[in-house]
């Protein structure tokens, strides 16, 4: 019964306010009903028993990847409405639409795979983070560390784009030595 | 009880929002954030699939997907800085210089 009110009122508040991500005019708007909706979704999870998952969604999503978000939009101007021309909008919705309507027939469809056998099942009796981290670090440890490794490339691959004056190639360029002031001594002479 | 179905349904309604998302924006970082709705769409999908079928596996693949959307919003937030110092803007119809 409380499973079931909490699923509608999960699934209407996280409809309406990823709509208002991929329809809103303000980029702060959309940023934050997309927050929103990532806090919800973790609610998904802890109603679906990955607990763990759900914990994860809430650090990594609306802690860091939200925060990206908002450390980036420094960068531009937020405040004022973006102006988007829009070819055939009847189409992209024709089209959306089309998808989902696809999604909900072949979804609603009785699931036939009943003797799929799990391969990793969850056990009685120990957490769902005891239950993640056991196979987590045996049956998937090579994935895991591939993921470590891209997420290292990704970060040295950030700080390389957004630092300041890194993308002039100091090997690469024919100029004459460009003289690399530090702008505070700069600012102090 | 809920089924898994309705996860799945529900699933499948926010990954055509965030396909819509992605098809009608014009701004990068609004694409940005439709291509997010996705991927947590995906995420439901797994846990629910998980749950159903009483198998790690699906919370595995969450994880992952989880991984590789944080290291593409940190390359994909450097381009747009690199992009919004070259052009000042954002707009893919400004930003477009091949005319094809």
């Amino acid at each position: 019964m409380y499973e079931m009110i909490a699923f509608y009122v999960f699934a209407v508040s996280t409809t309406i306010l990823f709509a208002i991500t991929a329809m809103s005019k303000n980029v702060l708007y959309a940023m934050t009903s997309l927050a929103a909706g990532m806090v919800i979704i973790s609610g998904f999870f802890f109603l679906l028993g990955a607990d763990f998952l759900g914990v994860v969604q809430l650090i990594v999503y609306v802690g860091a990847v939200m925060a990206l978000y908002a450390f980036a939009m420094m960068f531009f101007d937020a405040t004022r409405d973006i102006k988007e021309k829009h070819g055939n909008p009847a189409l992209v919705f024709l089209l959306g639409g089309l998808m989902a309507l696809i999604f909900v027939v072949i979804f609603s469809a009785p699931i036939i795979g009943e003797n799929v056998k799990a391969n990793y099942p969850i056990v009685e009796g120990i957490g769902n983070a005891q239950a993640v981290g056991m196979v987590l670090f045996t049956k998937y440890l090579v994935p895991f560390e591939v993921a470590a490794v891209m997420l290292l490339v990704a970060m040295i691959a950030g700080i390389i784009l957004a630092g300041k004056k890194m993308d002039h190639s100091l090997t690469t360029s024919d100029d004459e030595p460009v003289e690399y002031e530090d702008e505070l001594l700069k600012e102090n002479k | 009880m809920i089924g898994v179905e309705h996860y799945l349904i529900l699933s499948g309604l926010l990954f055509s929002i965030g396909f819509i998302g992605v098809l009608r924006r014009k701004n990068l970082l609004m694409l940005f954030f439709a291509t997010e709705v996705m991927l947590n769409a995906v995420n439901i999908a797994f846990a629910a699939i998980s749950n159903y079928y009483g198998d790690l596996s699906g919370q595995m693949f969450a994880f992952f997907v989880i991984a590789v959307a944080a290291s593409e919003v940190t390359v994909g937030l450097g381009l747009l800085i690199v992009l919004y110092k070259k052009y000042g803007s954002l707009d893919l119809q400004v930003i477009a210089n091949m005319k094809g």
